[in-house]
Parts: structure tokens; C-alpha cells; sequence
């Protein structure tokens, strides 16, 4: 990346409360809901890892999950979503629409959801096993630890623009 | 004391209050916007309100619409099977064979797919249609307030699905069913399975029910509101649950009965005045009636071919194919070209989750077909809810959205 | 089983049914469509047609159709005789099925339209049901409907240009409303 990240201790530990208190926004459009419905369920508990509670809003979240196909009209949608809200934030691409289209390549089918905002973790899946997502869900958090989602960067990026010139 | 008795209790009181103060007030145009919480999947509701009460409303759907019909002008006929799949995502085997049987309607063969299919065909329609109305309710319930009902449902669902996984590979989106047939046989412990699973949840819906019938909660929540008369909702084209909480006995498994459903003994569940009530127990019963239906299947299925043995329209036995050059070839034309449909137009329909779910399919000769049409019902039953809110509270456009059970894939197809 | 449906309408309408058939058990009828809201109105309320339910509504663009006509005998067997393409048949049909809860019986009519005169009377008086439908096909295909109260577009954005489901809009083009800016991240 061209960027070196070197943290504190103090954003370690802050990294370490994010990682397992993530507070999702579950942007459901599609099937894949179904999978998320079950990935929160008893069996596959989501809870085990701190993320059980979905916030219905965005300014109360910090992991937007956009489960499901993306279309053209949802487009400005989704942006405005992820606008609102509040650093830092990370996005998962959950199910193999949001990450390339899958196989709907059409005149309404957004080619995945990173053409508007952009992604951390990507779930391939029509629709992922709830372990395919735990799995990610656990990428994500090595992630969150080590700083290098894509708002936290951004963030590192300014400080160190801010601080140099 | 009277004052505040007034202020407390029910809605008519509420409504006389209004009157009375004669305040000026403005219309308010809120969006219930395409992401939210209740609204199963997307769509947008502008609502125009006087305080708490819609004045009218504008339904738009199409958050996400995914060219079923484009995707299928461009793919075989065999591989319109996983588009169809996510049509109504929480059934999708009744969505499969509804479209087989509209191709093989169209191929002249639908008298002879074999009967062993047939029933493989009912027993997994009729267990689809169980998650349907599992995910309805529970989801229903849950935006309500009911959260447990929700999990210990999810939690029934979650063993149908591990039974369809281990019969079809996919635990969601099945794409189980062929033309002439499905693709693969019952597992060889397939009938102890599903019959323990039915007496564990009949053991669920016992629990559910005693949380929910008498519930002082969802029944002022759910009583009295969104009625619907029946002849409204046969203009409106509406038909599935929806229609029968109505009063009106249509169900297609039985005034046009097809595949082996007219063998098996069933009721059919009717309501009175159509409000959210009445659709939550027709569900509660259609889940009921399903599993009654899946005991006799399995006590009832032959043992047989399980797919077609017609060359125009299966694939040859892996043996074969590996071994023989004309079998290489006719499994090699199936994959490429597709399976040979003659011109003609036919339309086929059976009983989906949410109602009459059917196929216009239109042929020319080739592969692929010409177009290919879905009816569906959530689309359909979703046109009502602008007629129903009306005159409601906001907050109970939650309970009525969730019994039209609008599935995003099958609405915006 | 509806044939006698289709025996009625001849016998009142004439020469505004310009033919029926009954392939694959449905009957459907082809209308003239300046008659269809009088065909449709019939249907409705004659006691012995009764089709109250409607079942949906939709549209065939045949541009470029070219209809096999040999049945191949076996998968190995390749069409010898292509068929030319019917030029001279008006390019889009409007299709409407219509059920009666009554007598149990269906039935499809078909209205052809021509390319360059695509209106057609609506007939979401008569059943509220064609409101949502007839706006679908009207974002699809492009076909207006006279008389009805809110023709706007259902499944597309109001910025799309074209009508997607015809056959000369290729499907893979897109028409975004947003897209991000790229970064090196």
C-alpha cells in the first residue's frame, strides 16, 4: 500500500474494543438475508464474536454488511448509507452479487457493491455458508486489529497529511 | 378520570380525540425508505400522514429488480433453474417445479414424468412451503416485538435446511429440480429423518402457538387491522394466504390439482374478515396441513426412475456418457445447446408460498426460450398494501407488510 | 374446458376476435384492440363468463423471431430447413390472462400491436389488479396505456432511457446513477 502503519499502544487497545464490539447494519436487499438470518440464529451464532446486535441505523453502526444484489436504483441508496455513517466504519461485501454481480450481468444488477463504496471483505458465496461468513467475519477482525481497513487508512492518511505539511 | 380512560385505551377513542381538539394541522410526506428494518428486503413507502395516521400512500417496489426475464431470454432452459430459484428465495423448490412443469407442458411431457418424481416433487414443494411460512411469521413476530418465536422458529428452519442440504447440496438456493424430473434420488435415510423432524416441530409450532394465539400483545397488534373484503382482493388479483384469510377457498392444490396432490388428503384453511390475524392462523395451519401432507408422501412414494427416459429431454447416465460416444454427445448438445423446445406459448401455474406463482413460457424451436414470464404473487399482493394502509397508524404498516409476505426477489423479479 | 368461452366471444364479438386456439390446453383469443375493453367488460359481468380474478399482463416483442419449423426427431438431429423471419406480423403482442373463480375455468387474449402504434386502452377500471401490471409493462416495453391513472415506470429508475425487455436493448448495458471514484487504495 505505500503507507506505513505504525500504531500506539493506546490504538492497539482501541482496535482490540472495536474488533469485538462491531455493531452491524445489516443492508438486506436479497437471499442472502436468508443466510444472515441464519448466521445470527443459535446455530452459527454471530454472538459468540460480539456482533449480534444490528443497529438500525447507520448512525449508530460501525460494520455495514450489504447482504445481497445491488441494483442501479439502490445505488445512490447505499451511498448515502454509508455516508451517514460515523468513522471509523468497515464494509462487508456479503454474498457473491455485492462482491463482482454473480451471474446477474444486466442492465440493472450493479457489478458489485464496491462500485460505490468501498469494501474490506468480500464473501463469495450464492448465498455463503453461515461459516463462509463467520470466517470473514474473522478476516475482518485481523483486519480491525491491525489497521488496515479502508477508513481507518484513509484516516491515517490525513493525520499524517495534516501533521507533515 | 374519564379524560385520561379516553387517552389510554384503543384506537376508536384515539380517533374521536383527534376531532375534537380540531387543531390545524399539515400533511407530511415520510419515507419509509428502501433500506429498513421492516420491510422485508427493499422497498420504498412515501407515506403522506396526518400525525400518526396515513392519508395515502405510494408503493414503490423495483429496489431489486435482477432481469429474470432477460437472464432467461439469454440461458437454456435448463439453466433458468438457479434465476428461479431466487425468485422467491425462502420457497425456492416450489418456484422450480412450477417452472418445470411449465416447460414440460410446452415439451408435451408432463403426463409422464415419472411417479417417484412426482412425489419427490410434493414432498420438497411442501417442505419449502414450511420455511415460507416459518420465515413469514417469525419475521412478523419479531418486528412486533416477539423475539422468540423468531429464533426458536429459525431454529426449525434451520434442520429443513440441513435435510435439503443433504438431498440437493445447497442450503438455500436448491436448483434441485430438472426438466422431466430431479436431479438426484432420496437420500437413502431420508424418510426417518424427515419424520423426526416433523414431530420435533410439531413440538416448535405447540411452543410458538402457546406464545402467540393468546397473546394480549399480538393480538391487539394483529386483530382488526388491515381487513380485507373478498371481493377487493379478487379485483386485486390477490390469491395464496392472503385470499384465503379473506373467505375466498382458492387453492390451486386442489380446484387444479396437479402432480400427486389430488392422492393426498388435505384441508384448506379459510378466514373471515382478512385482517393480519386471520393470515397469521391460515399460515399456522397451512404449516400444519404441509406436514400432514409430507407423512402421507412419504408413506405413499414408489420406488422408480426419477427422472424422464426420454433422450430429447435428460441427460444420459454418467456411465454411459463416459463410455459411449453417442452418449458424449448427447450430453454434450443438453449442456450446449440446450434441451429442444418446439414453438409454442403455454402458461402453467401452481400454489407458491405466497400465492398462484406461474410461468409464461414462449418457445421458438431453440434452447433458449423466447421469453420467459413469472407471475408472481408477491408483486401482486403488494399492490393491496397501498389500499390497506390507509387510514392506519405508521406503526401498523408493520404488521400488515409482514403478513402480505413481499418477498424482494419474487416482487421485483 | 373453456371452449365454450371462446364459442360465446365469436359468436358476439365476430370479427373482432380474429382467431382462437387451444394449444397445450389454453384457450386464448386474439382481439382487435379496439375492442378489447368491450371483450374485457364482457367477460366480467356476463353471469356465464364471470372472470373476475386477473391473472397478469405482459407483452411478447417477436422482433427478429425466426420459429423453427422442423421438430428435430432426435438431439442429434440439426433443423435442415431454417425458416425466414415473419417480417409482415405486427412486432409486439399484449397478452392478458383472466381466471373465473366461479365457473373454474381461464382464459388468454392476445392483442397484437404494431411497432410505431403502441397504445392500448387500459383496463385497470376494470380490475385494480392491471394498475401495477400494466405499469410493468409499460417500463419494460414501452407501451402506453390509455386511461390509466399513474403511468409511470415500476422496476427502473425514472433517469433510465429505453425500455430494457425489448429485444434490441442489449442486456449488459448499463446505465449507473453512481459510481465512486477510483483511489491507488
Amino acid at each position: 500500500m505505500g503507507l506505513e502503519i505504525t500504531t500506539t499502544r493506546l490504538e492497539d487497545a482501541a482496535n482490540w474494543g472495536r474488533k469485538f464490539s462491531l455493531f452491524t447494519y445489516p443492508f438486506v436487499t436479497a437471499c442472502c438475508g436468508m443466510e444472515f438470518m441464519s448466521v445470527a440464529a443459535p446455530k452459527y451464532d454471530i454472538a459468540r464474536f460480539g456482533a449480534e446486535f444490528p443497529r438500525f441505523s447507520p448512525r449508530q453502526s460501525d460494520l455495514l454488511m450489504v447482504v445481497g444484489t445491488i441494483t442501479e436504483r439502490q445505488g445512490p441508496v447505499l451511498k448515502r448509507v454509508y455516508d451517514q455513517m460515523a468513522e471509523p466504519k468497515w464494509v462487508i461485501a456479503f454474498g457473491v452479487c455485492a462482491s463482482t454481480g454473480g451471474f446477474y450481468q444486466n442492465y440493472s444488477a450493479m457489478p458489485g457493491a464496491d462500485q460505490v463504496i468501498p469494501v474490506d471483505v468480500y464473501i463469495p458465496g450464492c448465498p455463503p455458508r453461515p461459516e463462509q461468513v463467520l470466517d470473514a467475519l474473522m478476516l475482518l477482525m485481523k483486519k480491525v486489529q491491525e489497521g488496515r481497513g479502508h477508513s481507518q487508512v484513509r484516516h491515517k492518511r490525513e493525520q499524517l497529511v495534516r501533521e507533515g505539511g | 378520570m374519564a379524560e385520561i380512560k379516553k387517552l389510554v385505551l384503543g384506537r376508536r377513542e384515539a380517533a374521536d380525540l383527534d376531532e375534537e381538539q380540531e387543531l390545524p394541522t399539515e400533511l407530511m410526506t415520510v419515507n419509509m425508505g428502501p433500506s429498513h428494518p421492516a420491510m422485508h428486503g427493499t422497498v420504498r413507502i412515501v407515506l403522506t400522514v396526518d400525525g400518526e395516521r396515513v392519508v395515502e400512500s405510494d408503493v414503490q417496489p423495483g429496489y431489486l429488480h435482477r432481469c429474470f426475464e432477460k437472464e432467461s431470454e439469454h440461458a437454456t432452459y435448463t439453466q433458468i433453474f438457479p434465476y428461479t430459484d431466487r425468485l422467491n428465495y425462502i420457497s425456492p423448490m416450489i418456484n422450480n417445479v412450477g417452472y418445470a412443469m411449465a416447460v414440460e407442458k410446452l415439451l408435451g411431457v408432463a403426463d409422464r414424468v415419472p411417479l417417484r418424481a412426482q412425489y419427490i416433487r410434493v414432498i420438497v414443494s411442501e417442505i419449502s412451503r414450511i420455511t415460507d411460512h416459518l420465515t413469514c411469521v417469525g419475521a412478523s413476530a419479531m418486528e412486533l416485538g416477539a423475539f422468540t418465536p423468531f429464533l426458536y422458529f429459525l431454529k426449525f428452519r434451520e434442520w429443513l435446511f440441513e435435510l435439503l442440504e443433504e438431498l440437493s447440496g445447497a442450503r438455500l438456493t436448491y436448483s434441485y429440480v430438472r426438466i422431466g424430473g430431479v436431479a438426484h434420488d432420496l437420500t437413502p435415510d431420508f424418510h426417518e429423518r424427515l419424520t423426526d423432524l416433523l414431530a420435533r416441530g410439531e413440538e416448535v409450532l405447540v411452543e410458538v402457538e402457546a406464545m402467540l394465539n393468546n397473546n394480549r400483545i399480538f393480538r391487539d397488534r394483529m386483530e382488526g387491522v388491515g381487513p380485507f373484503s373478498a371481493e377487493d382482493a379478487i379485483a386485486f388479483g390477490m390469491t395464496g394466504p392472503c385470499l384465503r384469510a379473506c373467505g375466498v377457498d382458492y387453492d390451486i392444490r386442489k380446484d387444479y390439482p396437479y402432480l400427486v396432490y389430488d392422492r393426498l388428503e388435505f384441508d384448506v384453511p379459510v378466514g373471515t374478515t382478512g385482517d393480519c390475524f386471520d393470515r397469521y392462523l391460515v399460515r399456522i395451519e397451512e404449516i400444519k396441513q404441509s406436514m400432514r401432507m409430507l407423512r402421507q408422501a412419504l408413506r405413499d412414494i414408489p420406488a422408480g426412475p426419477i427422472i424422464l427416459d426420454d433422450p430429447r429431454v435428460a441427460l444420459p447416465p454418467k456411465k454411459e456418457t463416459y463410455n459411449t460416444i453417442e452418449a458424449m454427445i448427447r450430453h454434450f448438445k443438453h449442456i450446449v445447446d440446450g434441451i429442444r423446445v418446439a414453438p409454442g406459448e403455454a402458461y402453467s401455474f401452481v400454489e407458491g408460498g405466497n400465492g398462484e406463482l406461474g410461468f409464461f413460457v414462449v418457445s421458438d424451436g431453440t434452447g433458449r426460450p423466447w421469453k420467459c414470464y413469472c407471475r408472481s404473487p408477491s408483486f401482486i399482493n403488494t399492490q393491496t398494501v397501498s389500499r390497506t394502509i390507509s387510514g392506519h397508524l405508521i406503526s401498523d404498516i408493520v404488521p400488515i407488510f409482514g403478513m402480505i409476505n413481499m418477498i424482494g426477489g419474487e416482487c421485483d423479479k | 374446458m373453456a371452449r365454450r368461452v371462446l364459442d360465446a366471444l365469436t359468436a358476439r364479438f365476430g370479427d373482432a376476435i380474429q382467431s382462437t386456439s387451444s394449444d397445450y390446453g389454453d384457450e386464448v383469443a386474439v382481439v382487435r384492440r379496439d375492442k378489447l375493453v368491450e371483450v374485457a367488460r364482457f367477460l366480467r359481468d356476463d353471469p356465464a363468463m364471470a372472470f373476475n380474478l386477473p391473472c397478469y399482463c405482459t407483452c411478447i416483442d417477436y422482433l427478429g423471431l425466426e420459429v423453427l419449423t422442423v421438430r428435430p426427431t432426435s438431439p442429434l438431429a440439426v433443423p435442415s430447413v431454417p425458416a425466414r423471419p415473419v417480417d409482415d406480423r405486427p412486432r409486439f403482442a399484449m397478452v392478458y390472462e383472466l381466471r373465473s373463480l366461479v365457473h373454474k375455468h381461464r382464459i388468454r387474449i392476445k392483442v397484437p400491436l404494431d411497432e410505431n402504434d403502441l397504445v392500448v386502452p387500459s383496463l385497470s377500471e376494470l380490475w385494480p389488479a392491471f394498475n401495477w401490471l400494466e405499469r410493468e409493462v409499460y417500463d419494460m416495453y414501452g407501451v402506453a396505456f390509455e386511461g390509466h391513472p399513474d403511468l409511470r415506470r415500476i422496476y427502473m429508475y425514472e433517469e433510465f432511457i429505453g425500455h430494457p425487455l425489448r429485444k434490441d436493448y442489449p442486456k449488459e448495458r448499463r446505465q449507473p446513477l453512481v459510481r465512486r471514484e477510483w483511489t491507488d487504495e
